[in-house]
């Protein structure tokens, strides 16, 4: 069983034709070999570098659209007040009492302090939520329900934990409670989509009271029996006081 | 000829070998590519919303219309390690994962439960990721249980527990003697409450730095749950020594059955929903 065009192809060329012939074949699989070897590691390598950069693009684009609501001075400076983890006790919150050139308009003012909260405080370990999450949207309904959208990083990042989980809504819930009056509840989605839990432990199908009286360091919430709406929330122990503190830089 | 037949047949080898080499090349290069390009995609684990089901036998009995009396108290304790899977839970320095030692703690606590005589059910026995409403349906299904699910933070003074318990659910206000699977908890929150209390004040005389009663949070795990429940959260995945971790278990084991065994005569429901029994 021989192929006849090979047997035609051997019959028509003499000895030294053929020899040259598995020559060059042989060459051209060895350059094909070594070019795939030489070139797969470095396609490989600009394939990464340009999924990155089509990453980088997509969250800068993602915070320039977002851009936190930049602070107008001719707003009046207000006191607000913002809930980080005490210097104390890391395990509660306490109010620190920054002057901010705050909007009258609740959404923008709702946005300021959000975006300041998210900033953090000098000491970045008492921040309570991540560095790298970004507030995308926020909304107030006629009924005082506030809708705040937050990038991934708010889930993905945050640490992983019933207590630090909700130190983190609270902060949140807090700061509002503290200088937006506007606001009653607040909803928390994670990229426009409502998230059965923040990072595995608190939920975030409900929305969390905005109780102006828990922003206003009540010495053991704890010990009240709870009772309420769905996602209510009875405040973690507050300390007293606060202090002016600079910001630290995002 | 002969010669010619042999020389014949010998380039068809040489051929195959080459296409095969071509072949291989090529492979070897379009697998280099997919393997670049591909990005890792997040896995999706839809839990099922559990609409308007009603819990079972354990939630009949505590109704806010159906005022009965438990005779017994709780005699089987589900234990919910929590996480497992995919989902590792907290993770610390030197590989410490959550979803790991909870199993750990469970096998512990399951241990003193069964000497006091209680009946343990376990939500997971093996690395697998019950949905949250697998998990409630566990303690759902039972009468007089209660539930109690096992964490470790990220974050805390090590060496200490916190109990919690669910905050503020709707109040329940159904004649049938039923309640909604997504506020179960409601009708127990009182009882809740107390068990957590108790436990918290035993932990508290092990771990010091502990607080002295069981807090509040808005945990997914406890509001589909129809039975006293609590969470019992661990400080920390963040230890120099993994064995830090696993001295607590005994302790926090004990903890827990003295806990249970001193509720037992206070399981008492007197039908009021969303509150305080």
């Amino acid at each position: 069983m021989t192929d006849p065009l090979i047997d035609s192809l051997t019959e028509l060329a003499p000895g030294p034709a053929r020899e040259k012939w598995k020559f060059w074949l042989t060459a051209l699989l060895v350059f094909v070999v070594v070019g795939a070897a030489i070139t797969a590691p470095i396609l490989r390598r600009r394939m990464k570098r340009a999924a990155r950069l089509q990453q980088q693009t997509e969250e800068q684009a993602r915070r320039e659209l977002t851009q936190p609501v930049p602070m107008n001075p001719s707003d009046p400076r207000v006191k607000a007040k913002l809930f980080w983890l005490s210097d104390a006790d890391s395990s509660v919150l306490a109010p620190v009492t920054v002057e901010l050139p705050l909007s009258s308009d609740p959404v923008l003012r709702s946005k300021q302090v959000l975006n300041t909260l998210l900033a953090g405080p000098v000491d970045v370990e008492l921040r309570t939520l991540p560095p790298d999450a970004v507030l995308l949207a926020f909304y107030i309904l006629p009924d005082g329900t506030a809708i705040a959208d937050f990038s991934e990083a708010l889930a993905t990042s945050i640490p992983s934990g019933i207590a630090s989980e909700q130190l983190g809504v609270d902060s949140m819930t807090q700061t509002l409670a503290a200088n937006v009056k506007e606001v009653k509840r607040l909803k928390i989605l994670i990229h426009g989509q409502e998230a059965e839990t923040l990072a595995g432990h608190v939920d975030l199908t409900g929305t969390f009271a905005v109780l102006v009286n828990a922003s206003q360091a009540p010495t053991n919430p704890i010990a009240a029996p709870a009772a309420g709406r769905v996602g209510d929330l009875v405040g973690p122990p507050l300390t007293a006081g606060g202090s002016a503190v600079k910001l630290a830089p995002r | 000829m002969l010669v010619g037949v042999g020389n014949s047949q010998r380039p068809r080898p040489l051929t195959i070998c080459g296409l095969a080499f071509l072949f291989l090349a090529g492979a070897i290069m379009i697998h280099a590519l997919q393997a670049s390009s591909q990005t890792q995609q997040p896995t999706a684990s839809p839990t099922p919303q559990a609409s308007s089901v009603l819990a079972g036998q354990g939630a009949s009995s505590a109704g806010s219309s159906t005022a009965q009396i438990s005779q017994s108290g709780p005699s089987v304790v589900v234990l919910d390690p929590a996480h497992g899977g995919t989902d590792l839970g907290a993770r610390g320095t030197g590989g410490i994962q959550e979803s790991e030692i909870v199993m750990e703690f469970a096998a512990e606590v399951r241990k003193a439960l069964e000497q006091q005589g209680f009946q343990v059910l376990q939500t997971r026995q093996a690395n697998d990721n019950p949905s949250f409403d697998d998990r409630s349906a566990i303690a759902n299904a039972q009468r007089n249980a209660v539930f109690v699910t096992l964490h470790v933070s990220s974050t805390g003074l090590p060496g200490t527990v916190r109990v919690y318990v669910n905050s503020g659910l709707p109040a329940v206000t159904t004649t049938s003697g039923l309640i909604p699977w997504d506020s179960a908890q409601a009708p127990f929150l009182g009882l809740s409450r107390k068990l957590g209390d108790l436990i918290q004040g035993m932990l508290t005389q092990r771990f010091k730095g502990s607080p002295d009663a069981a807090q509040t949070a808005t945990i997914r795990q406890l509001r589909t749950t129809a039975a006293p429940a609590i969470a019992v959260e661990v400080s920390s995945v963040v230890v120099n020594d993994r064995a830090e971790l696993d001295n607590m278990a005994p302790g926090v084991a004990d903890a827990i059955a003295r806990g249970v065994v001193a509720f037992k005569p206070l399981y008492v429901i007197t039908g009021t929903g969303g509150g305080s029994p």
